[in-house]
C-alpha cells in the first residue's frame, strides 16, 4: 500500500517541507509531526488563537498532497454527525420506487415465511455501504493514500463525545453494526485542536502527543510575515514585528494573532508606509486590535512603542537630555 | 538504556505528572526511533509524549535538564573508563581492592585536583549500591550520603584515619589532615549527590505525601499554615469534580425513536418519516442551596464547603448559599462579590454570634427564601444539628424535603455522637436522602460528588 507519508523521514525533511508550502515551523512543532507519525498517534495542540494551530494541519496536507479532512466541534455534536449516518431518505425514496418490484417479490413467495426471508434479503441491500453517508471521521479513513484529519476545537465538544473519539483514534477502525468494522486502509495523521474552553480529559490526553504553540518570537514572526506577505522591506517588517511583540506584552483582553500581524502588515504596505509612524499606527491600530477597550489601552502608548520599535528613542533622549514630554 | 527512561518516568511520577503505562511505553519507542544523541530532541520528543498541559512541560523540563545532565555526566565518564585503563582502576574504590592500604589510596587520589571524572564515575557507582533513587525525604539526604560513603569504602579510610590519629608525631598529623580532608571531600560529593536525587526523585514525593495528609486531616485541626495548601488542594478537588461534571446535559440515547417528534417533524411529507428524531435524555442543571451553621464548633467546616461550592461554580451555576447560628440570611452576594477570606470574616460577623437554633433559622429560611427550593435543588445543610433544647421544627424541615430534589445533611460530629445532649440528628434524619459524617476534604469531595452524580 502507498501512503502519501513518505516524505516525514526527518524532523529537518518536516521543517523543510512546511516551509515550502509557507508555514514557518519550530523545533518542537516538527517533532511533534514526526513522532506522530512514527507513532501514529495523534496530536493535540492547544495554545492562543490565531498562532497557527489549524493551519499546520492544512499545510500539513497541501505539503503532503493529501486531503484535509475537517471536522468541527461543537456542543451537542454526535456520532452521526461526525461518523456516519444512513442515508433514510434516500432508502425511503427506493422503497417507494421499487414498491411494485417489492410486490412482485412478495407475491412470488407463497408462504408467509418465505416472504419474509426474502425482505430480509431485502433490507440487507438497503444497509449497504451504498446508503451510507460518511461523515469526516469515517470519510478521513476512507481515503486510499492517507489523509490529514482535523478535529478542530475539541474543547468545544461535549464529553461524551471525547469518549466516543477514543475509540476511533486508538485503533482508527469505525464499526458499524449492519456492515461490519471499517478499518483504515492508511490511518490518517490527526490533529486535535483546543483553545482550553474546558479542560480535556485525561483520557484523551493520554493517547495524544502534546504540543503547544505559543505566539512566536520576533524571529519567527517575521519568518511568518515575510512568507505571506510579498514586498516588505526588511526594515518595516522588523520594526511592526517588534511593535506586535510589545502590544502582546501588554495588559490587554485579546492579544494580537499572527493572522493579524499579517493583516497588519498588508494594510500598511497598501498605505506605502516604508518606516512606522505614529499616524500610521493610530489610524491602523483596529486592524491589530479587535476590542474597542483594547485600543484605549494601548493608543496612549503608541508613541512610545513606536520610538522603541523603530529604535530611535535612546538616539532622542541622548540629543536632548530631557525625558520626551510630548 | 530502557532503565534510565523508566527512572526518568518514575522522577516525572513524584513531581505528580501523570504518566501511564502506554506512554511510556511511547516513550520508550520514541527513544528507539530518535536515541539518545541530540538531547535538544530527546527533550522536545519526551516532552511531546510525556507532558499534558503547559504546567507538565515545565515540570517535565526542568527535571529533564537535572535528569540528563547527570545521567550524561555518567555515560561520559563510563566512556573515559573503558579508554582509559588506568582510570578504570582508579576509579573502582567500591570494587574488591587487593590491599586495604591501596582501597585508601584510590579514595584519597579520587579527591584529588584532576580526577574529577573519577570521582564522579565512583560516586555514581556508591549511588547505584545504596539504592539513592529510592530517596523520597529530604531527612533521608544525610542518610544516604552516608551509605554512598559506605559503599565507596569509608570504614576503611575511618579506620586508617584512628590509627594515624593515635601516632604522633609531625608525619602521622600531617596523614590524618590529609585522611580529613579526602572524607570531606568524598562526603560532600556524596550529599551533593542525593540531594540532586531528592530533587529529581523526591521533591515531588514530600509535596504529594503533605498533601495527602491534608485531605485526610480532620479539617478544624488544620493550622495556619495548613490553610495555603488547603486553598491549592480545594482548587484541585473542584477541577476534578468540574471535569468529572461539567458538560453532561443533552445526551441523545441513539435507537430510541421519539415517535412524538418524528410524526410531527414529519407531518409535511405525509407522514413519511425523512427526519428522524431520537429521543433525548433530560439533564437537569445542579442547583444546590447550602444552609449552613456558622456557630463557633461547624464555621471550620462552613469554610471548606462554601469554598469548594464557589470554586464549582462552572458547574454549579445557580447556588445559594445561607448562614446562621440564630437568625439566618443569605450570604450568596457577600460570597460573590468579596475575595472569599473577606467575606468569610463578614458573614461570620454578621451571623456567627448568637445560641445555635436550628428551629429558629429553618423558620427564618421558610418565611423570607422558600421558594428558592424547586424540584431539581439539592439543600445541603451543614451542622451539628445541637439546637439548644429548642424546637427543631421537623414540621418545616419536611416541607424543604418535600419541596426539593433532595436533602443531604453533612454534619461535622461522628454517628456515634448523633442523639447524644441536645444533639437532634435522629429526628432530620428520615428526611434527608444522605446523612454524612465530614470530617475531612476527602469526604466533603465524596458527598458533593454523590450531589453531582445525581444530576447526571
Amino acid at each position: 500500500m502507498t501512503s502519501g507519508y513518505e516524505p516525514l523521514t526527518s524532523i529537518e525533511a518536516i521543517t523543510a517541507g512546511l516551509g515550502e508550502v509557507g508555514y514557518i515551523s519550530t523545533a518542537q512543532i516538527s517533532t511533534a509531526v514526526f513522532l506522530a507519525h512514527g507513532l501514529r498517534k495523534p496530536i493535540l495542540i492547544e495554545g492562543p488563537a490565531g498562532v497557527g494551530k489549524t493551519d499546520l494541519a492544512a499545510s500539513l496536507g497541501r505539503w503532503l498532497d493529501l486531503p484535509i479532512i475537517r471536522l468541527q466541534c461543537y456542543e451537542g455534536l454526535d456520532e452521526g454527525k461526525a461518523l456516519y449516518e444512513w442515508k433514510y431518505g434516500k432508502q425511503l425514496l427506493y422503497t417507494q420506487i421499487l414498491k411494485e418490484k417489492l410486490n412482485e417479490l412478495i407475491g412470488e413467495a407463497d408462504s408467509l415465511g418465505k416472504s419474509l426471508g426474502k425482505l430480509a434479503d431485502f433490507e440487507d441491500l438497503f444497509f449497504s455501504p451504498q446508503f451510507l453517508e460518511a461523515r469526516p471521521l469515517l470519510n478521513a479513513m476512507q481515503q486510499d493514500k492517507g489523509s490529514i484529519l482535523l478535529i478542530d476545537e475539541i474543547d468545544k465538544s461535549d464529553e461524551a463525545f471525547e469518549a466516543f473519539l477514543l475509540e476511533v483514534l486508538s485503533d482508527y477502525q469505525v464499526s458499524v453494526p449492519e456492515i461490519g468494522t471499517i478499518r483504515a486502509k492508511v490511518p490518517p495523521i490527526v490533529i486535535l485542536t483546543s483553545n482550553n474552553v474546558r479542560e480535556l480529559g485525561d483520557a484523551l490526553k493520554r493517547r495524544c502527543l502534546h504540543l503547544h504553540i505559543g505566539f512566536p518570537d520576533h524571529v519567527r514572526e517575521q519568518k511568518i510575515v515575510r512568507a505571506r506577505v510579498d514586498g516588505i522591506s526588511d526594515s518595516l517588517l522588523s520594526q511592526l514585528v517588534r511593535f506586535v511583540q510589545s502590544v502582546r506584552e501588554a495588559d490587554i483582553k485579546k492579544r494580537p494573532s499572527i493572522a493579524e500581524t499579517v493583516d497588519w502588515a498588508r494594510t500598511l504596505l497598501l498605505l506605502h508606509a516604508s518606516s512606522l509612524d505614529e499616524q500610521f499606527v493610530r489610524d491602523t491600530l483596529n486592524v491589530l486590535l479587535k476590542h474597542e477597550t483594547d485600543i484605549a489601552a494601548i493608543a496612549p502608548q503608541v508613541p512610545k512603542m513606536v520610538r522603541e520599535a523603530v529604535g530611535t528613542d535612546t538616539g532622542g533622549r541622548m540629543s536632548s537630555g530631557y525625558p520626551d514630554l510630548g | 538504556m530502557e532503565r534510565q527512561i523508566s527512572n526518568f518516568i518514575r522522577a516525572l511520577r513524584s513531581a505528580d505528572v501523570k504518566v501511564s503505562t502506554g506512554e511510556a511505553l511511547d516513550a520508550a519507542r520514541t527513544v528507539a526511533m530518535i536515541g539518545y544523541g541530540d538531547r535538544t530532541l530527546l527533550k522536545d520528543s519526551l516532552a511531546c509524549v510525556l507532558a499534558k498541559s503547559e504546567a507538565e512541560k515545565d515540570i517535565h523540563d526542568k527535571l529533564f535538564d537535572l535528569y540528563f545532565a547527570r545521567s550524561n555526566k555518567r555515560s561520559e565518564a563510563a566512556r573515559d573508563d573503558s579508554e582509559d585503563g588506568e582510570t578504570e582502576g582508579q576509579a573502582s574504590a567500591g570494587g574488591e581492592p587487593g590491599e586495604q592500604g591501596d582501597a585508601v589510596e584510590q579514595m584519597v587520589s579520587l579527591t584529588q585536583e584532576g580526577n574529577e571524572e573519577a570521582l564522579a564515575t565512583a560516586v555514581e557507582r556508591a549511588a547505584e549500591a545504596a539504592g539513592l533513587n529510592d530517596i523520597r525525604f529530604s531527612t533521608q539526604v544525610a542518610y544516604y550520603a552516608q551509605q554512598m560513603l559506605r559503599a565507596m569504602g569509608g570504614e576503611k579510610l575511618q579506620d586508617r584515619l584512628l590509627q594515624a590519629l593515635q601516632n604522633s608525631g609531625a608525619q602521622a598529623d600531617t596523614e590524618a589532615q590529609r585522611l580529613i580532608d579526602a572524607r570531606r571531600a568524598l562526603t560532600m560529593a556524596a550529599r551533593e549527590r542525593a540531594e540532586r536525587a531528592f530533587e529529581v526523585f523526591g521533591a515531588g514525593e514530600t509535596e504529594k505525601f503533605r498533601d495527602d495528609v491534608a485531605a485526610t486531616k480532620r479539617l478544624t485541626a488544620l493550622e495556619a499554615h495548613d490553610m495555603a495548601r488547603m486553598k491549592l488542594l480545594i482548587a484541585k478537588v473542584a477541577k476534578r469534580l468540574a471535569v468529572k461534571h461539567s458538560r453532561r446535559r443533552k445526551r441523545t440515547t441513539r435507537g430510541l425513536l421519539d415517535v412524538r417528534k418524528t410524526m410531527r417533524a414529519n407531518a409535511g411529507y405525509d407522514g413519511v418519516p425523512f427526519n428522524v428524531i431520537w429521543r433525548q435524555k433530560k439533564r437537569d442543571r445542579p442547583k444546590i442551596v447550602a444552609i449552613c451553621d456558622v456557630s463557633g464548633s461547624v464555621a471550620a467546616y462552613v469554610r471548606f464547603l462554601l469554598l469548594l461550592l464557589y470554586s464549582l461554580k462552572e458547574v454549579i451555576p445557580d447556588l445559594h448559599a445561607y448562614a446562621f447560628s440564630y437568625r439566618l440570611g443569605d450570604v450568596s452576594d457577600t460570597l460573590e462579590n468579596n475575595e472569599f477570606d473577606g467575606a468569610m470574616k463578614k458573614i461570620l460577623r454578621e451571623f456567627g454570634l448568637g445560641s445555635t437554633s436550628y428551629g429558629q433559622a429553618f423558620s427564618d429560611f421558610s418565611m423570607n427564601h422558600e421558594t428558592v427550593i424547586d424540584r431539581r435543588s439539592t439543600v445541603i445543610v451543614l451542622g451539628d444539628g445541637r439546637s439548644n433544647y429548642g424546637d427543631p421544627r421537623l414540621d418545616l424541615f419536611s416541607g424543604f424535603a418535600g419541596r426539593a430534589k433532595q436533602v443531604i445533611w453533612l454534619n461535622p460530629e461522628g454517628p456515634a455522637l448523633w442523639g447524644t445532649g441536645d444533639s437532634v440528628i435522629p429526628r432530620y434524619a428520615p428526611y434527608c436522602k444522605q446523612m454524612s459524617h465530614v470530617a475531612t476534604l476527602k469526604d466533603l469531595e465524596r458527598a458533593i460528588d454523590e450531589i453531582l452524580t445525581s444530576y447526571s
